[in-house]
């Protein structure tokens, strides 16, 4: 009797907590939506329809779009919610099934597009042209069956305009050193050493936390030595594709010298990217290798006193590469008024005005054809020598997805710990090489 | 009847333990049999990711790392919290000195970590004092270093958790009978022999809470690695709750991540039954 009267309530509650949970396997079915085709003239109509989207915090130019779109469409109204854009990545899988918005801003879409949760746009490509752009804008938003390779096969995303990667300099600093735009590498290592000797913070960089900033400045010297298309076919996870490379190799070595150098700050590892950002703004280093995402702030802060140049190549008069995936929007497969987001997408890269805000509120170039007209910038602002530096990517076609997108974890859980290791002195570039591509073929493989 | 009656007051509260404390738990379990990305369908796989958690150095690494926070997180602030209780208990205005020693307590751990990572950054408070005293051979990025970062966290916790201790610590002397310490000084004890004699034993149960409370929050410690340095740098202050939140919500692993949680539940279970066994 003693023992039931001590374990009759445990042992209820337990079965009460059991009974639920049952014993079926968790998750569901997937479902494939059939392959999409031609939309004939999808639109929002003319009766009242409100758009529900999930922005990205702190990314202004999403929400700018949306003002403009409502005041030439003013049936279409705006239900938006704006979160950070890393909870917005971890809880994509359980928004997308479970309420879907009419749009989203996403990572990268493999898994999403895999678990069947995102609308394939190929029929609207086809419907509004996109198909006729340069091929390169939309490759990294098209996924293979299943989730992967990426870089093939239909496409599950969008974007407003492409960003291009490389390096930003003060100019102030600049002068003191008599800098003039590197034409070759060696050249660029030339000013790194000139600052270094003229007591000035060469490279500003960030490489604490679970993002290793060091992975910019690393995947540009891998373009420099290598070829972007071979950094793409590793981060679209094409079969057979591997990090593990002579030239790659070679890029690693190069980095690891800038860090024995004591071309970055000391406290390296612990600097995070806005505090970069700040060493950069408030004149405490020549150089900063980032995006043109950070080209209006720039103008804003520091106006006329900053130029880019795109990573230069190890030959003079190479072509020069860039990180250029565009900020990517989906369509969730259970989205209300799919034809509309849609419609939104396009006239977003094709509107005048939508372009001239895109230019305006972000800084970057539009995505959309070759022809389309290039809003005006003001002359000697960085983000007219960053636009300058778009149009020259996709002329030359020599954009690349960041590879830190290989894979939902590549970032936090390989790249970043073995890059912190690489800025203490600890591993050598072999052995990160190798270590990533384990890491890589793991995560693949799961 | 009258048991009946017992059972029936009981059933609100059990009902609310059941769904949200025994469900979850349940499920966990379930979960960390299966390789599942948290949406589509899920595979059995046994005891695969178990022994994923217990092989990979980099998993079985943040079990190692959660063990040497006990270090600091209990075995700084509990005797610090012991000796604070007391001193405070001898003082005369031991107000003001008590909400001095709760203010950690009071502060969020995220703006703790905040004010922490300022302190101990580069150009930091920290490494200015040392400069100052002669010490400028050894000041660094405290937690931007990967030999420094785990001790650089154990500090803030010890720091945080030394507010609990103190005032749980302080209740337990409070309660103490006046007359023992009458007695003690009477037969001649000095301070220590009257903290060995009296003081210790009247707060053994407090001790144990604060043993357990401490250790807790060192094995599943989460925001303030979070807020200061994210599991780094290369992965040295790598914790089971950071990397539980990791797998689920970034990697999509909820299996592997289940598995740890549990593994991590287990090993809390066991640390913390003897030491509440001890101060029954």
């Amino acid at each position: 009797m003693r023992g039931r009267g001590r374990f009759g309530p445990l042992a209820i509650a337990a079965a009460l907590a059991v009974a639920p949970v049952g014993c079926a396997a968790p998750g569901g079915e997937l479902t494939h939506p059939a392959s999409a085709t031609a939309v004939p003239r999808p639109g929002c109509g003319v009766e009242p329809v409100v758009l529900r989207a999930r922005f990205e915090t702190g990314f202004p130019l999403a929400a700018a779009l949306t003002e403009e779109f409502t005041r030439q469409h003013p049936n279409v109204t705006w239900d938006v919610r704006e979160e950070q854009y890393a909870v917005l990545t971890r809880n994509a899988p359980r928004l997308l099934a479970d309420n879907p918005p009419d749009l989203v801003r996403l990572p990268q879409v493999s898994d999403l597009a895999g678990d069947g949760l995102l609308r394939d746009l190929d029929g609207y490509a086809a419907s509004f042209g996109w198909d006729d752009w340069p091929a390169a804008q939309l490759r990294p938003m098209r996924v293979g069956p299943g989730g992967r390779p990426r870089g093939v096969g239909p496409l599950y995303a969008m974007g407003f305009s492409t960003s291009v990667t490389g390096v930003f300099y003060n100019k102030d600093l600049a002068a003191r050193i008599g800098l003039r735009e590197p034409a070759t590498l060696a050249e660029f290592d030339d000013a790194l050493a000139r600052a270094k000797d003229a007591g000035i913070t060469p490279l500003a960089g960030f490489n604490s936390g679970a993002t290793a900033g060091l992975v910019f400045p690393l995947q540009s010297l891998m373009a420099a030595y290598g070829s972007p298309s071979a950094i793409d076919d590793w981060t679209f996870q094409q079969p057979g594709a591997t990090i593990d490379t002579a030239t790659n190799a070679e890029a690693v070595r190069h980095l690891q010298r800038w860090l024995r150098a004591g071309y970055f700050d000391a406290d390296l590892n612990a600097t995070d990217y806005a505090r970069m950002v700040d060493r950069f703004t408030s004149g405490r280093a020549l150089f900063m290798l980032d995006g043109d995402w950070e080209s209006a702030a720039l103008d804003r802060r520091m106006p006329g006193r900053v130029g880019f140049f795109l990573m230069p190549p190890v030959r003079a008069g190479e072509p020069r590469a860039a990180m250029s995936g565009p900020p990517t929007f989906g369509i969730p497969a259970g989205a209300a008024h799919a034809d509309c987001a849609a419609f939104f997408l396009d006239w977003a890269v094709t509107d005048r005005v939508a372009r001239e805000t895109t230019v305006r509120v972000a800084g970057s170039l539009p995505l959309g054809p070759v022809d389309a007209p290039l809003p005006a910038v003001e002359p000697g602002s960085v983000t007219a020598a960053t636009l300058a530096a778009a149009s020259r990517v996709v002329a030359d076609g020599t954009g690349m997805d960041f590879m830190a997108n290989a894979t939902g974890a590549v970032l936090a859980e390989s790249w970043t710990p073995r890059l912190q290791e690489l800025a203490e002195g600890g591993s050598g570039p072999e052995e990160l090489l190798r270590g990533v591509q384990a890491d890589y073929a793991d995560q693949i493989g799961r | 009847m009258s048991r009946l009656v017992g059972w029936l007051f009981t059933l609100p509260a059990l009902v609310v333990y059941a769904v949200f404390v025994l469900r979850p738990l349940a499920s966990t379990v379930q979960y960390s049999l299966y390789r599942w990305d948290g949406v589509g369908p899920s595979t059995w796989v046994g005891w695969d990711n178990y022994r994923a958690v217990l092989t990979d150095p980099d998993l079985h690494g943040t079990l190692g790392h959660a063990l040497v926070l006990v270090l600091f997180f209990t075995g700084v602030p509990v005797p610090l919290g012991l000796l604070a209780a007391a001193v405070v208990r001898r003082a005369r205005a031991s107000r003001p000195v008590r909400a001095v020693l709760l203010l950690p307590q009071a502060t969020p751990l995220v703006a703790a970590g905040f004010a922490w990572s300022l302190l101990l950054s580069s150009t930091g408070a920290v490494n200015r004092l040392l400069a100052a005293v002669g010490l400028g051979g050894v000041t660094r990025a405290w937690l931007g270093d990967s030999t420094t970062a785990l001790a650089a966290v154990g500090v803030i916790g010890a720091w945080v958790l030394l507010g609990l201790c103190t005032t749980v610590l302080l209740s337990g002397v409070d309660r103490i009978d006046p007359a023992l310490y009458e007695a003690a000084r009477l037969d001649g004890a000095g301070p220590w022999r009257e903290f060995r004699a009296v003081t210790l034993p009247g707060v053994r149960r407090q001790v144990g809470v604060c043993v357990a409370v401490t250790a807790v929050a060192a094995l599943a410690s989460f925001d303030i690695v979070y807020v200061t340095t994210q599991g780094g740098p290369a992965r040295a202050t790598s914790v089971p709750g950071l990397e539980v939140f990791q797998l689920a919500f970034a990697q999509r692993e909820v299996g592997l991540a289940s598995a740890l949680a549990v593994v991590l539940v287990v090993l809390v279970l066991a640390v913390i039954t003897p030491v509440l066994r001890w101060a029954r």
